[in-house]
């Protein structure tokens, strides 16, 4: 409780909490929608903004509020799904290449460096053009987390490697504290901040990879996400045909989210150790 | 000696073990997922088949299954696939039958890499002047302004920025046009009318880029400034009555610049994706569009010349500045 009081200090984790509240409640809302999101024709084409439909419909003759509470919970969703699993392989493969060391981490590096260099999104590409007729949400949750560990792998590695060489280790080793137990209760209380702000961090990746491939229309689109709705729109040249709110509303969303997002994650690395600052914007 | 242990050639076996594992993806992805990629894609040929001559038909069905390789084992497709790319030879789209993958990536490379590199360029020397200044003057009121604009830029992916820019300087404010490289039919003579088209209309692609990547080199180089600042050579220097431009230029600027170096090197694959998709938003003529017109015609060979010459172009620019790292900072002496 005492953290989170800190943390309110900081008007940036107000602000983004606030917002990242609104989004959550926004998608919550989503339930409650009156149409079905796949549902076209349900609403007049083409309106502007009014008192009936908040922010206009589009195209598809769709209520763009709806679609925008459809959009959030979805990328939600998926970058929820994505940041947790990728988490998970992330905090594996740091404690074991840091824990162990030797060839196993020579060889688990140079995956998660190879995975680094490699211009993914192409790979991404190729895969979910391949993958099209089965992407749905979860499949493309999983993919982004098979592919989302390697930069925050080696931040674990670091840490482990760290605090391998502390005194407390050798004492627990001595002691007879087996590995598993070791890594469970004396390093994970170390590595959880960090793992929760890599988790942030991830999660506007995912919710970044999942517009790009969306707008390239390797999303099934009639998901309604914040990608798909850029897809849509530029389908319909809604820009050229000056239908701004279509394309405003993503947008905003998205800014919103991103910022958030940002923010939340700056706050609370700062709170944990304002020295490692530096580190971290240099990712 | 020690340097070429110790650095270069373990450098240039990870440069060629990534490449290779890479095109390796490349290879096994296709083979690897639930459906038949050559079944799939001559569905696909077929359900468009009207647009084809019969004979372009049969041709590109059999390049596709000499593309694909799919005959024989899969040690003997692996070589057969690498054969090939030594040739440099990636077949024929299927789409634009019968222009070679070569010769389409060649006419929309020059657009993306001069977008990229002039965009690059302008963001880096920009981000990182206005950034070393703000942190060496830390404590003033337009240093804080400018740290909290870069607050708010930062996180949004390149084509958010993008969107925005085009609905407000496309739309709202037509100063720019909303798509496009040129002016529509216009032949690309090397002219000044005709270089000032192409201007006008990468301006806001440009701009996109430049901002967003302005925002975060500013950013890491604001922090970089700061914590050099307090280290004890430059307080010392202080004291010691070294002119304050001095002490900027040859001990501040020199030690700060070097871990942007590095940086540059990691970002170019983020500029290069997030490119990709700014193409696509203001329907700019390089390789992002390019890639999207692949993936609506389900042109596969298409998109795997894109990727193996994507792969080989960025690994090969980071390791270009990677071996440039030593020239620009003393203290790397590898030994």
């Amino acid at each position: 409780m005492k953290i989170l009081r800190d943390l309110f200090k900081d008007y940036r984790f107000t602000l983004s909490f606030s917002v990242l509240l609104i989004l959550l409640a926004l998608a919550i809302v989503a339930h409650f929608s009156p149409d079905d999101p796949a549902l076209t024709g349900a609403v007049p084409r083409d309106l502007k903004p009014s008192a009936e439909y908040w922010l206009g419909t589009d195209s598809k003759g769709q209520d763009i509020f709806w679609q925008a509470a459809f959009a959030v919970r979805n990328s939600l969703i998926i970058s929820v799904i994505a940041g947790l699993l990728s988490r998970i392989i992330a905090i594996l493969v740091g404690m074991v290449a840091g824990y162990v060391g030797g060839m196993t981490d020579r060889v688990l590096m140079f995956i998660s460096d190879s995975l680094l260099v490699i211009p993914l999104l192409l790979i991404l590409i190729m895969m979910a053009m391949l993958l099209r007729e089965y992407m749905n949400l979860l499949i493309l949750a999983l993919l982004l987390a098979v592919f989302g560990w390697a930069w925050d792998a080696r931040v674990i590695r670091s840490v482990i490697l760290s605090l391998r060489e502390r005194e407390f280790t050798q004492t627990a080793i001595l002691s007879g504290t087996g590995t598993v137990e070791l890594v469970w209760k004396e390093y994970m209380p170390f590595t959880m901040p960090l793992v929760f702000s890599t988790l942030i961090n991830n999660m506007a990746w995912a919710i970044g990879l999942e517009m790009t491939l969306a707008i390239l229309g390797l999303m099934n689109v009639n998901i309604p996400t914040l990608g798909t709705m850029l897809n849509w729109a530029l389908a319909y040249q809604a820009i050229l045909l000056g239908r701004w709110w279509w394309i405003l509303t993503p947008v905003v969303l998205s800014v919103f989210l991103f910022v958030a997002l940002y923010w939340l994650s700056v706050s609370i690395s700062e709170y944990l150790d304002p020295r490692t600052r530096t580190q971290r914007v240099g990712t | 000696m020690n340097f070429l242990k110790r650095y270069l050639i373990p450098r240039l076996v990870q440069y060629i073990l990534v490449i290779f594992l890479g095109i390796t993806a490349v290879f096994i992805i296709p083979r690897l997922l639930p459906n038949d990629p050559v079944a799939a894609m001559i569905g696909v040929m077929q359900a468009r088949g009207a647009q084809m001559e019969p004979g372009a038909m049969e041709v590109a069905i059999n390049a596709l299954k000499e593309m694909y390789g799919l005959e024989g084992s899969w040690w003997e497709q692996y070589v057969a696939f690498w054969s090939r790319l030594f040739r440099g030879d990636f077949g024929v789209s299927f789409f634009q039958f019968p222009t070679t993958v070569n010769q389409m990536v060649a006419r929309a490379m020059p657009w993306t890499l001069g977008l990229l590199l002039i965009s690059t360029a302008i963001n880096w020397t920009l981000g990182n002047i206005v950034g070393g200044l703000a942190g060496y003057y830390s404590r003033r009121r337009w240093s804080r302004l400018l740290d909290a604009i870069a607050m708010v830029i930062r996180p949004q992916p390149y084509y958010i920025f993008a969107f925005m820019l085009l609905l407000v300087f496309g739309y709202f404010i037509p100063w720019f046009p909303v798509a496009g490289g040129t002016d529509l039919g216009r032949k690309l003579v090397f002219n000044w009318v005709t270089i000032q088209d192409i201007l006008h209309h990468s301006f806001l692609p440009a701009m996109s880029m430049i901002v967003l990547g302005a925002a975060i080199n500013f950013q890491t180089m604001k922090l970089i400034v700061q914590n050099v600042n307090a280290e004890n050579f430059v307080q010392y220097a202080k004291l010691g009555g070294v002119t304050e431009s001095r002490i900027v230029g040859k001990y501040v600027i020199r030690n700060a610049v070097m871990p942007q170096i590095t940086g540059l090197a990691l970002s170019l694959g983020q500029i290069f994706s997030g490119a990709l998709i700014t193409e696509i938003v203001f329907s700019y003529p390089g390789l992002g569009t390019l890639i999207y017109n692949a993936i609506v015609n389900g042109d596969y060979n298409l998109i795997m010349g894109i990727t193996v010459y994507s792969i080989l172009g960025i690994t090969t620019m980071m390791l270009a500045l990677d071996l440039l790292y030593p020239l620009f900072d003393p203290r790397v002496r590898y030994t």
